[in-house]
């Protein structure tokens, strides 16, 4: 409140760059990297998200309640995306119908 | 002191309280956005479990440098929006507008390349409906994708246009000296919107446009 900033231009700036450096990656690792590329897009975007959220939305100098707060929604959303695909991954080894079924385009 | 007061509410003990109430409240309400955003995610993860093969024929039909392209023009603008933030916090009215302007500028830009893109996929008949063309044995499971391309990609630049309304509601005030050091939350957390759409960016681009890719 008293007009010092939270985060400095310098911390913007190389944050700014590694988003940058992070994306050029992203978009090299489509070209090759076979087979490990999935979850490396996946991992790079999580970094990238991160970085966003910690120095961008000043998480990292919030206190404990903002940490409680965005914390509780990925949460949610862990739960919600877990938990559904927790189910559609496994179905297949209950019943080797319920596999087909979802497998051929209709 | 009679400044600072001037823009507390009757029903706050202080400014301290009535930043905290709206900083919290904003974070509340971008997990309610993680949730809408989060049940387009899982819809995309289950139909690409069952239809592999048709998304990553159907994900090859998207440009992947305007996807890169466009990821690069929004870090861009989360940039600018940071500094904005930062001009507000040490008082600086002047820069604070022009980063302001600066982030509308690239969202525009970014909204443009899209624009291009719905074009292209409109001509080449890759839009959910009756024109919808597609190698036949794929065609059903791709139209979902394409289904739920249009669907991330078309709430993600609704939240750009309704993030652009807001820059631009700031920018009218910031001319107007209603900003200072002391008082700029509405900067503050429409911050907090712009750069939470950069990260619903930050995923669609690689779930969209890269992973499915046979190079």
């Amino acid at each position: 409140m008293s007009g010092k900033p939270v985060v400095s231009v310098r911390t913007y700036a190389l944050v700014f760059a590694a988003l940058l450096v992070l994306t050029a990656l992203t978009t090299a690792v489509a070209f090759v990297g076979e087979g490990l590329r999935e979850m490396a897009a996946l991992a790079i975007a999580v970094c990238k998200a991160v970085l966003v959220i910690l120095y961008f939305m000043h998480v990292r100098y919030s206190d404990r309640l903002t940490w409680v707060f965005v914390g509780a929604g990925f949460f949610w959303l862990l739960i919600l995306i877990g938990g559904t695909m927790d189910d559609v991954l496994t179905r297949p080894m209950l019943s080797p119908e319920a596999a087909n079924i979802t497998t051929q385009p209709r | 002191m009679s400044k600072v007061e001037t823009f507390r509410q009757h029903h706050f003990e202080d400014v301290e309280q009535q930043h905290e109430a709206s900083w919290l409240g904003m974070w509340v309400f971008l997990a309610t956005e993680v949730m809408f955003f989060g049940g387009m995610f899982l819809c995309y993860f289950v139909y690409r479990h069952w239809y592999l093969q048709a998304f990553a024929a159907a994900s090859n039909h998207l440009d992947i440098w305007l996807g890169a392209i466009n990821t690069a023009v929004l870090i861009c603008s989360s940039f600018t929006m940071a500094m904005a933030v930062y001009s507000a916090e040490i008082d600086r009215p002047k820069p604070l507008v022009r980063y302001l302007i600066l982030t509308i500028v690239l969202g525009l830009v970014f909204l443009g390349i899209k624009l291009f893109e719905y074009h292209s996929k409109f001509e080449e008949h890759l839009v959910p409906g009756a024109s919808f063309k597609f190698e036949e044995s794929l065609a059903q499971p791709a139209e979902i994708f394409f289904s739920l391309y249009f669907a991330m990609t078309g709430m993600h630049a609704v939240h750009m246009i309704v993030g652009i309304g807001l820059l631009t509601a700031l920018i009218v005030k910031a001319r107007r000296g209603r900003f200072s050091a002391a008082y700029h939350t509405p900067v503050e957390l429409t911050g907090l919107y712009w750069h939470f759409v950069d990260i619903v960016w930050i995923f669609l681009f690689p779930m969209l446009y890269l992973i499915g890719r046979h190079s």
